[in-house]
């Protein structure tokens, strides 16, 4: 080979780049993520339902956070959600998080397992076991 | 032609992923198999090629140079474009790769009054530029379903990314910007004849899979969504060599997974090797020093050579018999 070591330099930090993800993660735990439903008021639930079903909400929670964002915000839509007789409001604080009030053990779980940052929480601003 | 065949070769793909996820249900082979198998041959394939550039003589000292080359020391010259040191190289080779200067170049030519003229054309350097940033961030951020715990600079990068805050999940630009420069670089080989006229199917399909990848990425992040944390699961599990596919992700991932996984096989016998490539043209990692150094072309035979030195030595005494001058009595 011409040049060869200079050559075989630049293909040992193609290597390193290439290989990056295989060898960054050796030592350090990939547990998955269990988002947790066990808070006071899910636990006194008699049925156990969401606004949507899991299978829903796990993909479009977002997409529905966003549509009542606009709903109450832009067209001053206020009316409530009823699931089977339960009524919930559109909002994150006084609807979500009124069952899911843990934040760390629920929505953390997978947003920083997925590395999602939604920017919700900027003003919504949230300290656990206040609600 | 290379068209529409390009195009249908993209399709094929697509369905064969489709089906062979929704009709078959062949997880593992689609999830793990095919993207090892392709990861390897990306690797080893990027590996052989350029070591077989590197076996290849270069028998001229061929730098292009756009400037002055280095002579007198009261001569100013080019030391970018037309550097005469290792050091000058090193800098026309990093404005090449991470500005692409010498596309900056690019002229178009045309009819003036039936006269060829010349006029600069930036068009082509500028989504040039977006394409490969875009992928190269889009990359960069796809990191963080690989590695776990997502590192900070990552989360970082994708808020930046998404600092437009539309929609949720967030907008990201560099997927959109990539989707785009793809499509105007397919828009631009089509749109000038003579463009047109020189290009081949292995023009287009990279950049229809390409589109195809990010296409298929931004409609499973908008429109169709997987569960991202299973995705996740299948993606640490590759990084780990453990390799399970659970199911129930969504078909649209296989999708975009096995057309990431022929872009990986394709790479390396494919004009995409240009990322190899640029470190070993000539042109760009010659320096200029043909009038300091002598260049021997590697591959000139051995040639017996008698000296007029030696010559003389042989037949000194012959010559001088013949009255023939001498250099040395
Ligand atoms: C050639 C490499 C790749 C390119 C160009 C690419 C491109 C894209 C693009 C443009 C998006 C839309 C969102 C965004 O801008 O990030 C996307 C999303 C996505 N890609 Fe890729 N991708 C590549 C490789 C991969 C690989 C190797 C995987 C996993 C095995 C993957 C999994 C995903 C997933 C799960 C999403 C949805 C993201 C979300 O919902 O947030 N991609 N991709």
């Amino acid at each position: 080979m011409y040049n060869g070591s200079k050559i075989i330099i630049g293909l040992i930090i193609f290597l390193a780049i290439a290989t990056f993800p295989f060898y960054s993660n050796i030592g350090k735990s990939a547990g998955v993520p269990m988002p947790d439903t066990n808070t006071p008021v899910i636990n006194g639930l008699d049925k156990k339902e969401c606004v949507a079903s899991a299978e829903y909400m796990k993909k479009e929670h977002m997409k529905v956070l966003d549509e009542w964002r606009d709903e109450v915000v832009r067209e001053g839509k206020r009316d409530v959600i009823n699931v089977g007789g339960r009524v919930f409001e559109k909002s994150l604080q006084n609807g979500c998080m009124q069952c899911h009030s843990n934040k760390s053990r629920f929505c953390d779980e997978c947003h920083s397992y997925a590395g999602v940052k939604p920017y919700c929480w900027d003003c919504h601003h949230f300290k656990e076991g206040r609600i | 032609m290379g068209i529409f065949f390009s195009f249908f070769m993209v399709i094929l793909l697509v369905l064969i992923a489709y089906f062979g996820i929704a009709a078959a249900g062949l997880h593992t082979l689609f999830g793990i198999i095919i993207p090892y198998a392709a990861f390897v041959t990306f690797c080893i394939g990027f590996l052989l090629k350029v070591i077989k550039w590197g076996r290849a003589p270069v028998p001229f000292h061929i730098p292009t140079t756009c400037g002055q080359q280095m002579t007198l020391p009261w001569i100013n010259y080019s030391k970018l474009d037309n550097p005469s040191s290792t050091s000058g190289v090193i800098g026309r080779m990093i404005l090449e790769v991470f500005c692409f200067r010498s596309l900056f170049r690019n002229l178009k030519t045309g009819l003036n009054n039936g006269n060829i003229s010349y006029a600069s054309d930036k068009w082509l350097w500028l989504a040039g530029l977006a394409f490969h940033y875009s992928f190269a961030v889009v990359l960069i951020r796809h990191l963080r379903f690989f590695l776990e715990p997502v590192p900070a600079l990552i989360n970082t990068i994708d808020s930046l990314d998404g600092f437009l805050q539309v929609g949720v999940p967030h907008f990201l630009l560099s997927g959109g910007v990539l989707l785009i420069a793809a499509l105007y670089l397919f828009f631009r080989r089509t749109s000038n004849p003579q463009v047109r006229y020189i290009s081949l199917p292995a023009d287009y399909f990279p950049l229809f899979l390409i589109a195809g990848i990010a296409l298929s990425g931004i409609i499973m992040r908008y429109i169709s969504k997987v569960d991202i944390i299973k995705v996740k699961q299948l993606t640490v599990s590759l990084a780990e060599l453990k390799g399970n596919a659970p199911e129930g992700i969504g078909t649209i991932f296989f999708i975009h997974l096995f057309l990431i996984c022929t872009l990986l096989v394709y790479f390396p016998f494919s004009k995409l090797m240009h990322m190899g490539g640029i470190f070993l043209s000539p042109t760009r990692n010659l320096p200029n020093d043909s009038r300091i150094k002598r260049h021997i072309n590697p591959w000139n035979p051995e040639v017996k050579v008698h000296t007029y030195e030696a010559y003389e030595n042989d037949f000194r005494e012959k010559m001088k018999g013949a009255g023939i001058p001498v250099e040395k009595e």
